[in-house]
């Protein structure tokens, strides 16, 4: 399944992956960091492990940024690969 | 009103501009414009606002100027300090343009002061490093109709949103409630590439001048988030949210509450 995860094409090779196994997948650590659009719709945070993913969906992670106060993974938060 | 050789001169490169000319420049004047945070956001956005001409400009920030603020915070030098950052940065303002009018708020934002400091204002630049304040900033301003700026930086990172309560898309359309306070260290631990608050903060800056003279499209509806690294920009289309708790249909947040821990109730 092709998805678009922050503008990049990401082939998932599992069948049915919910928004929280995406969240797995690109190793999110802190899914409370994260506000997650589906198709330009936000998901409900209690929603993500019941929210199955489709072709060409079109995910954002919108992260929170504080001014110099915040916690995310990795070096970047704009980038995985 | 006349308007001397100096002003004309001072201002020469915005008159310029077709679309700011004399009347813009004239409602720059005019405006009054509340910097939240003299900290990395807030020191290029003081410095860009005094040099337009915003007639009032009011900063807030309880703290004091500290050695490891200056890699980043370009309002206040070495020699300031142990001093108040709202009198370091109305002083470099006033160095600038000393015809302003600079009002200092050495206080922290609550439920209980906010409404009475924002009053008045055109617009609002939010450069808080706290969830809490943004919130606050956030549900404050859309109560009053009061149109702010959204800023946040980390590492090599930049997110921002501007807001015109009532017609777009509010800070909680994105983000409903903040974050667990146990998920957010401080940012002396995730650590911010000095330049970054530049890139940021004269975004911010921008769009109030922007919103004051009228000029161009705000950056409404849109998280704007950049990486440095990369150097990427991203604009990510955000929708305002029928159910949204504070500028909804029905909203649910109809009067300001500090979040636990906040900072006015350790100050006190």
């Amino acid at each position: 399944m092709n998805i678009r995860v922050n503008g990049e094409t990401q082939v998932l090779e599992e069948g049915a992956v919910t928004v929280a196994r995406l969240l797995d997948i690109q190793k999110v650590e802190s899914p409370d960091m994260v506000s997650v659009q589906r198709n330009g719709d936000f998901v409900e945070r209690a929603n993500f492990g019941s929210t199955l993913l489709a072709e060409n969906d079109e995910i954002e992670f919108l992260y929170f940024m504080g001014g110099g106060a915040c916690k995310c993974q990795g070096d970047s938060l704009l980038s995985w690969n | 009103m006349e308007l001397s050789e100096a002003y004309l001169e001072r201002y020469s490169r915005h008159i310029l501009l077709q679309d700011v000319g004399v009347e813009g420049q004239e409602k720059l004047a005019a405006a009054k414009v509340l910097i939240v945070g003299a900290g990395g956001l807030g020191a290029p956005v003081a410095l860009y606002l005094a040099a337009a001409g915003v007639g009032t400009i009011g900063i807030l920030d309880h703290d004091l100027v500290e050695l490891s603020n200056l890699q980043r915070q370009v309002v206040h030098f070495t020699k300031d300090i142990g001093a108040p950052k709202v009198d370091s940065a109305r002083e470099k303002m006033l160095a600038i343009n000393p015809e302003l009018i600079v009002k200092t708020y050495q206080d922290y934002l609550c439920a209980a002061n906010i409404h009475e400091i924002i009053a008045g204002y055109d617009f609002v630049v939010d450069g808080v490093d706290n969830f809490p304040t943004k919130f606050l900033i956030n549900d404050a301003c859309v109560m009053a109709g009061i149109p702010f700026s959204h800023g946040g930086i980390l590492r090599f990172d930049g997110q921002t949103m501007t807001v015109l309560p009532g017609q777009s898309a509010c800070y909680r359309c994105v983000f409903r409630t903040p974050p667990p306070p146990d998920a957010v260290p401080t940012c002396s631990q995730a650590g911010v590439l000095g330049a970054i608050a530049g890139m940021l903060g004269t975004i911010q800056a921008t769009e109030a001048l922007k919103y004051i003279t009228g000029v161009g499209d705000l950056l409404t509806d849109t998280l704007l988030s950049f990486n440095a690294k990369a150097m990427t920009f991203r604009r990510v289309a955000i929708k305002r949210q029928p159910d949204c708790p504070v500028c909804g249909a029905q909203p649910t947040i109809t009067k300001l509450v500090d979040a636990e821990q906040s900072v006015c109730d350790l100050k006190r």
